[in-house]
């Protein structure tokens, strides 16, 4: 009898998903705010873009929160990622004031690259974040550089390489998997793949079935991963991040997920169809499915979450606010910043 | 002075130079393609490794982006790695790490970040290596905001300015011709520095200026022997970095000599001696010339196998006093 109930509660216990089992409530419920964070801010860019106060271009990553979240989940404050593109989630997922990137895409001097940057190459040093790139495949040998840093300085800091399935096909990509993998270098390279490489499906333009498929051909465990699903992401990251923390070398996880919004402002979504993307936005919206689970596993009511959304539109309203009211770079100190001022 | 000059071949100034950078800062690591056990492939590490270790003299495989990559991500990241590439001609399998990604880290992150990060790129013909490994692609990433380009001429150069290098914050590109790596000069013992974007008079003189690069002044120092006996007084500017260029030395030197001609190996067109020559055009310097400037560079084509096409396609020392000739006795 005994034994029944122990293991009742066992397998109850086993049902629960990893983040439900891992985090506080009040850890969980940030994962809510930083979720609608990253989508708030999201049409917040985009809807100053419609209006003309952000110029230039930006690759919007709306359906894919829970990605960025759960694989930032477990790292420290003082381990490091490389981001993408794609980055805005990644950027606040690590941390990141989101008036301070509201002012980037503004071009104002308060942005996190003094409006340098903009929205491709938005980061955010002071905590661990080393930047969006604007090359496919740019920051995946500078992870691996960073965490051949981390090894060599003994610090026990551990970098996340993010990368688009773009990525997969790219030659730094396996060159850098190759020498992470034969140094053991404390990096865990994940592949968001969102099903495109601005218009190429990954099954015509990638010759395996998985991009985690590709981890064996450099000796590393390959994880795919529901990327829409908060929980298990963060299972995978955690289980890469120890790993890497032992000295045990890198991983490669493939967060499957999807965008809803097109490559970038120029894409007429011709590739897709709109049945495909309402699909995904329906049924598999990562704040929908992590919202559920909330109300499931007893962390937040519907008036907990909506008192979540409620602070969150306040934010970003304020972000915004302080963008705008920021000042503009002087041109005359255009050329600042391409060498580093020697102190004289 | 020191009494006795103590003499070392351009390598081996440019060993001691990363001896010393490694025995002084922990964060000076090395890295590059058979660099290790087997000492570089122009034998520049030498034995290294067995003095710092694997740990620290980092056989990579053969992964030029990848490798490019990770020095970057490294010198980011508080490392000051030294990395080498087997030949210069191989930076074009890496230019989207230097170019898109060292050049421009720090000014796309608003000065956040600098990337402490020096690269040396065995350059060059002349060693029958044919159109693949003896290129001299200097002016490609001189035209690179960014990046810092040098191109010792001299051993005591070659270690003074990687010592330099080692010391900058931001990328700094080194160019040694592969002819130069077993040429000896008088070099100091012990740490010292020659500065980034500074030339070097190496020769006055009163009837022409010669702004060369790399081994174009020790060829351009041969002629100007030989135009001595003709009576024609050359003066010799070893331009020693490509990025920033060292204005002020040139423009007087041009002043005072009235008449210049630019000696490089690279492809003449479109190359350093252009932008010498523009930079002179739109000088002060312009009213003080008697003669229009002139450049001798290499041709316009990959470099050869054969030996004597080799020798045809770069300026060659009858080439230089051939050309300083007409320059002050005016026959175009």
């Amino acid at each position: 009898m005994k034994n029944e109930s122990k293991s009742k509660a066992k397998s109850e216990a086993a049902n629960v998903p990893f983040a439900f089992r891992a985090y506080s409530p009040e850890q969980l419920r940030d994962v809510l705010r930083k979720m609608y964070l990253i989508r708030r801010f999201e049409e917040g860019a985009e809807d100053s873009y419609t209006r003309g106060l952000i110029h230039g271009t930006m690759h919007l990553s709306i359906g894919q929160e829970a990605s960025a979240l759960g694989i930032c989940m477990p790292l420290n404050g003082d381990d490091q990622i490389t981001s993408t593109h794609r980055g805005h989630g990644h950027c606040i997922a690590k941390g990141a004031q989101v008036d301070r990137m509201f002012a980037e895409f503004f071009g104002k001097t308060t942005g996190y690259c003094k409006g340098r940057g903009g929205s491709m190459h938005i980061a955010d040093v002071s905590q661990g974040n080393l930047g969006a790139n604007g090359i496919v495949a740019g920051g995946i040998p500078i992870a691996v550089g960073a965490a051949l840093s981390a090894k060599m300085q003994k610090n026990g800091k551990v970098v996340i390489c993010f990368f688009g399935d773009g990525a997969n096909n790219e030659g730094a990509f396996h060159e850098s998997l190759n020498m992470a993998s034969i140094w053991k270098l404390p990096v865990v390279f994940v592949c968001e793949n969102n099903g495109y490489g601005m218009s190429t499906s990954t099954a015509r333009s990638t010759a395996v079935a998985n991009i985690a498929d590709r981890a064996a051909g450099y000796s590393m465990p390959g994880v795919i991963v529901d990327g829409n699903n908060f929980s298990a992401v963060a299972e995978a990251s955690s289980a890469a991040i120890e790993r890497a923390r032992r000295g045990e070398g890198p991983t490669l996880i493939e967060s499957k997920t999807y965008r809803h919004r097109g490559h970038s402002k120029s894409d007429r979504n011709r590739y897709r169809t709109k049945e495909e993307i309402d699909e995904w936005k329906e049924l598999r919206d990562p704040i929908a499915l992590f919202e559920s689970e909330l109300r499931q596993f007893g962390i937040l009511n519907d008036a907990g979450i909506e008192e979540v959304r409620a602070s969150v539109e306040k934010e970003i309203a304020d972000a915004i606010q302080f963008a705008k009211d920021s000042p503009m770079p002087n041109t005359g100190a255009v050329l600042d910043y391409v060498y580093t001022e020697l102190p004289q | 002075m020191n009494s006795a000059v103590r003499e070392l071949t351009y390598s081996q100034a440019i060993q001691e130079a990363m001896a010393i950078a490694l025995e002084s800062d922990p964060r000076v690591f090395l890295m590059g393609e058979d660099i290790g056990v087997y000492g570089g492939a122009f034998q520049v590490t030498g034995d290294l490794v067995e003095r710092f270790g694997t740990d620290r003299v980092i056989d990579m495989p053969i992964s030029e982006l990848g490798g490019a990559g990770l020095a970057v991500g490294a010198a980011m990241t508080g490392m000051r790695p030294i990395f080498e590439f087997q030949f210069s001609d191989f930076a074009t399998l890496a230019m989207e790490q230097i170019v898109n990604q060292a050049a421009k880290m720090r000014f796309m992150l608003g000065g956040e970040v600098s990337v402490p990060l020096v690269m040396r790129f065995p350059a060059g013909s002349g060693t029958g290596a044919a159109a693949q490994h003896s290129q001299s692609l200097e002016a490609w990433l001189a035209h690179v905001p960014g990046l810092k380009v040098i191109q010792p001429a001299t051993p005591h150069d070659a270690k003074g300015l990687l010592l330099a290098a080692v010391q900058d914050p931001d990328p700094v590109m080194i160019f040694e011709h592969k002819l130069l790596y077993k040429v000896k000069g008088p070099v100091p013992e012990g740490h010292y520095t020659v500065p980034i974007g500074k030339a070097e008079i190496r020769r006055t003189g009163r009837d022409a200026t010669i702004v060369a690069t790399s081994i174009m002044v020790q060829k351009s120092l041969e002629a100007a022997e030989i135009l001595q006996t003709e009576g024609i007084d050359v003066e010799i500017v070893d331009l020693r970095t490509i990025r920033p260029i060292d204005r002020e030395t040139v423009i007087n030197s041009v002043k005072k000599t009235t008449r210049l001609l630019c000696v490089y190996e690279a492809v003449k067109t479109l190359g350093i001696g252009a932008e010498i020559s523009a930079m002179v055009a739109e000088s002060e310097a312009f009213d003080y010339l008697d003669a229009p400037i002139m450049r001798l560079g290499g041709a316009d084509s990959p470099i050869p196998y054969n030996p004597e096409l080799e020798k045809a396609v770069v300026p060659q020392v009858p080439d230089i006093v051939a050309g300083i000739r007409n320059l002050v006795q005016g026959r175009r």
